[in-house]
């Protein structure tokens, strides 16, 4: 239908978000919401997240790397020996190609460097869940 | 630290305005910290350490991180608990993009949120420390790059 905004079609995906800024947990959240994942886990370091994976199985996973407690690319080669089939988005501030790269070779399926956009943001959420 | 360097943070700082809120911000002319404070409301600041060692922060009005948070979370009124959450993250992002540049043995810590005088970090930092004058929307903010 022209202007519905895409959502995601299969049933009860469960996303973790993990970042230790309010603002862009609350950022993902509502992005979340808004292509229809309802079953939303949050979590403020990498610590507290490998917990909530393990707990809650979630099929997508959206993870920043500076992070206390637990970094986000320790938490990420945690993760993927849980589960190598996982769909993990990292969003960082790092924006350097090394960093980029080292996520991926690490199992990333997607990469989007801080400071995005709501449709940026959408699109690579649509994208890696399509993918 | 270089003007190409010193350019490096001001062209990650319009860009970060530009892109989360869709108005660029003005920026001023950089000098070089005297004895004069530079404070505002909420100061965001991330340590340095690896290839470069200091400290980087971003020290700006209420009002002004109220204003991003109010943009970004498409909310009018965004609970205190995000406004200050906003310095941390501002300074967070200018420190990881400018990676870009100073590459990857640029380490930065995670962010602390101080509210009031950050004169004491300050005055630990090896000089030359650049201050970077920005505005948006009226409001004045100023980053602060103090790197060995």
């Amino acid at each position: 239908m022209p202007g519905e905004a895409p959502s995601v079609q299969e049933e009860h995906m469960k996303i973790l978000i993990v970042d230790d800024s309010f603002v862009m947990r609350k950022t993902i959240e509502k992005c979340a919401e808004a292509i229809m994942i309802t079953e939303i886990f949050t979590a403020s370091n990498g610590r507290i997240a490998l917990e909530l994976f393990e707990k809650e199985r979630p099929a997508l996973v959206t993870l920043d790397i500076t992070m206390p407690e637990m970094d986000g690319l320790s938490c990420l080669d945690a993760i993927v020996k849980i589960d190598p089939h996982v769909k993990v988005i990292v969003i960082t501030a790092l924006k350097d190609s090394a960093t980029g790269l080292s996520a991926v070779r690490r199992g990333a399926k997607g990469f989007l460097p801080k400071p995005f956009t709501h449709d940026q943001l959408r699109e690579e959420l649509m994208n890696v869940i399509g993918g | 630290m270089s003007e190409q360097e010193l350019r490096c943070f001001i062209d990650v700082v319009v860009r970060y305005f530009t892109e989360v809120t869709g108005e660029p911000c003005e920026m001023g002319v950089p000098y070089v910290k005297d004895a004069s404070p530079v404070i505002s409301d909420y100061t965001g600041l991330i340590g340095i350490s690896g290839s470069r060692k200091g400290a980087i922060y971003i020290t700006s009005p209420r009002e002004m991180l109220a204003a991003v948070t109010s943009v970004i979370l498409g909310e009018e009124t965004p609970a205190e608990e995000y406004i200050i959450d906003m310095a941390g993250e501002i300074a967070n992002t200018i420190a990881g993009n400018v990676r870009e540049t100073f590459g990857s043995s640029f380490m930065i810590s995670v962010p602390i949120v101080i509210k009031g005088a950050p004169e004491d970090v300050l005055f630990r930092l090896a000089p030359p420390v650049f201050i970077i004058p920005l505005k948006w929307r009226n409001c004045s903010s100023y980053l602060v790059v103090g790197l060995e």
